[in-house]
């Protein structure tokens, strides 16, 4: 990779734009890998500014049950570490300028082995969300992230006190992402006014843009969200259509694809026509 | 390069929580700021002489510690070798030696000022012991046990409802003791301010391994002085059960620096340890990350957790406590396994010549003792932990023996 970093180089520019990220998420290989593949192929079109793939892995602690089941499904599809560079490599054949953020735990990069961060970027991805490594165990991975250039993201959540907060923010680089609330992904939703509240709290120890998750779903959420931060993180809802679209196998139908490009095209309008707080 | 031997064995974990490169904290960011409380909190309390005297206290009057050492003389004559004496916490309250530690656990949650107690549950051993301390102390209680083993402990399911817990039944993956341990860190993601997780083991995230060790600790520094009392000695080996690993770390910890106690851990085998399903997680596994720490676990190439499989649903986990990765390691604990048939055999063995029905979970342990016993002197002295008696497993054993009751 030269120059400017994706992540930095999409978030300068959206900010020089006035408005917000919209940040799909979706799990690698779910239901299948093609279905997999014409969903990431069609997001850019579909609005999205950045996008994040789910890896799957077996027991994903910080999953409900709705990317839970994606990951199963991923997995039965024979989803692997490399099979998701390899999505991300053919993605990278066709878009150059959409970042890609690679979400998962620790153990299937742990046992692809050190060469992971390196093909990683080889790959195009950009950065990384390690779930189950916090600040305390980043030296785990982060001298290969920064070597390879893949940015380290790290979540935020309500939780995370103010003398955590330079801790884990020295940790950070591409974004900061902030976990709206306590507990799992696609279970409940935080409101407006907490994150009016959360955000500037970051603020004050950052200059990375600050994306919001967990519990982010509709697009006024999502507008919402990138209006108070600068981005928004839409997973579950997206998954949740996808599996509603699925045979009785769960294999996908012709449409199912389009249906959640149809979702994010909606989501990414709500997001691109909300100016965002000075 | 040489690395000068440490010169003792107990000095672990790190202030990183690890013990040469397992355990560790490996959680989202939601727990870290609590588990960081945790440890805090724990640091402070076995400080406290009050603190430590309460524990003591229930240990003895509610527990019935100390648990005696019982020399199996009908087992040692018929097996012709090596004396064994059980370590009896099966005669705990709760049946288990889980009790232990989950008593110091609620102790630390009250002092935290915790008001809702959440725990995963294989066998339903530790969850019935989780549930017994919420009573006693009056806090609301939520187990996770995987709907498979609801099926197959159903008189502790039936006995944690009692005791007023609430059981969740997990249906995720096989929906075994992993699962459930899973379902028990989503909940505590999701209720941080109010809950403490009662692990059941010497796993997961740091501090747990070390607290969950240090509480268990009970069982070996008692049998040290017992069996100094019994033959002026220490004994020559220790032999344990290893699931997660708490009632083997509990009996070999205060041994460790005694360079001529051997120690063996028995993995469970399942249905043998060259096929697919099985439990040893040392014996077949290599090391990974899961549930908060760095340890042997059972995976694929790819870095899956892969199912376990035991007879036992106390020792159906694909992972093992981080301290006894570094053990294995470092070869001052030999880890072998026993496979479910030899349990079997053990188990009838055992409630025949002994009059004690022991649970599956130390049966593996005694499958091990019943292996080597006999090739060992008749002075040599084996100390196996009886750590929970088989009450709960009757329906098992006997769908397992063709006998419908």
């Amino acid at each position: 990779m030269t120059g400017i970093p994706r992540i930095a180089a999409r978030f300068a520019a959206l900010r020089a734009e006035g408005r917000g990220a919209f940040i799909p998420f979706l799990e690698a290989f779910d239901p299948d890998r093609e279905t997999s593949m014409t969903m990431l192929r069609g997001l850019s079109a579909a609005g999205a500014d950045l996008i994040e793939i789910g890896v799957p892995f077996t027991d994903p602690m910080a999953d409900g049950p709705t990317v839970q089941r994606a990951g199963q499904r991923g997995l039965k599809a024979g989803a692997t570490l490399a099979g998701t560079l390899g999505m991300v490599r053919e993605f990278r054949a066709q878009d150059q300028a959409t970042p890609i953020i690679l979400m998962g735990y620790y153990n299937p990069i742990l046992s692809y082995g050190d060469a992971f961060c390196a093909d990683a970027a080889a790959a195009g991805v950009d950065g990384l969300i390690i779930v189950d490594v916090p600040p305390e165990e980043a030296d785990e991975i982060e001298p290969a992230a920064r070597a390879a250039g893949l940015d380290m993201i790290r979540l935020i959540a309500p939780t995370t006190d103010d003398a955590r907060l330079t801790k884990v923010l020295a940790a950070t680089t591409g974004f900061v992402y902030y976990v709206a609330i306590t507990g799992i992904t696609g279970t409940r939703s935080a409101s407006s006014a907490l994150l009016a509240d959360a955000i500037p709290r970051i603020r004050r120890y950052t200059d990375l843009p600050i994306a919001i998750g967990f519990g982010v779903r509709t697009p006024e959420q999502a507008a919402d969200a990138a209006r108070i931060a600068d981005g928004a993180v839409v997973g579950s809802a997206l998954i949740e259509t996808l599996a509603a679209d699925l045979d009785e196998e769960g294999r996908a139908r012709p449409g199912t694809a389009q249906k959640v490009l149809d979702q994010v095209k909606a989501l990414a309008s709500a997001v691109r026509i909300v100016k965002k707080d000075a | 390069m040489n690395k000068p031997l440490p010169n003792s064995l107990r000095q672990g974990p790190d202030a990183r929580g690890r013990f040469g490169p397992y355990g560790g904290r490996f959680v989202a960011e939601t727990l870290m700021p609590l588990i960081l409380e945790v440890e805090k909190a724990y640091e402070e309390a076995k400080h406290d002489p009050a603190f430590m005297n309460e524990w003591r206290r229930l240990l003895t009057h509610y527990v019935g510690r100390p648990s005696p050492l019982w020399l199996a003389e009908r087992l040692t004559q018929k097996l012709g070798g090596a004396k064994i004496y059980f370590k009896r916490d099966e005669l705990n309250h709760t049946g288990a030696h889980k009790i232990n530690a989950v008593l110091g656990q609620i102790m630390l949650a009250k002092r935290m000022g915790k008001t809702r107690i959440i725990a995963e549950t294989g066998a339903g051993q530790h969850g019935v012991a989780t549930a017994t301390a919420c009573a006693l102390f009056d806090l609301p209680c939520t187990v996770f046990m995987g709907a498979t083993d609801v099926e197959r402990q159903q008189p502790n399911v039936f006995r944690m409802k009692l005791l007023g817990a609430e059981v969740v039944p997990v249906t995720s993956g096989a929906a075994t003791l992993k699962d459930a341990m899973n379902e028990g860190l989503r909940d505590w993601v999701a209720n941080v301010h109010d809950t403490y997780y009662c692990i059941g083991t010497v796993a997961g995230p740091h501090p747990f391994p070390m607290m969950v060790r240090d509480f268990q600790s009970v069982i070996g520094t008692e049998a040290r002085e017992q069996m100094m009392a019994a033959e002026g000695r220490l004994p020559d080996l220790l032999v344990a059960a290893i699931g997660g690993g708490s009632n083997a770390m509990g009996l070999f910890y205060p041994f460790l620096d005694d360079a001529s106690v051997a120690m063996h851990g028995v993995e469970a085998a399942g249905k043998g340890v060259d096929t697919e399903e099985h439990a040893a997680s040392l014996t077949k596994g290599r090391p990974g990350v899961l549930h908060g720490n760095r340890t042997y676990l059972l995976q694929d190439e790819f870095g899956q957790i892969m199912e376990a499989h035991s007879i036992s649903a106390g020792l159906d986990y694909p992972g093992v406590g981080p301290e006894h990765s570094w053990l294995h390691d470092i070869k001052r604990v030999e880890y072998t396994s026993a496979t479910d048939d030899e349990a079997l055999s053990a188990f009838q063995l055992c409630s025949r010549m002994e009059g004690i029905i022991p649970a599956l979970e130390p049966a593996h342990a005694l499958a091990h003792v019943i292996k080597i016993a006999p090739s060992m002197p008749k002075d040599k002295l084996i100390i196996m932990n009886m750590c929970g008696r088989g009450d709960k497993d009757i329906f098992t054993v006997a769908r397992a023996l063709g006998v419908s009751m």
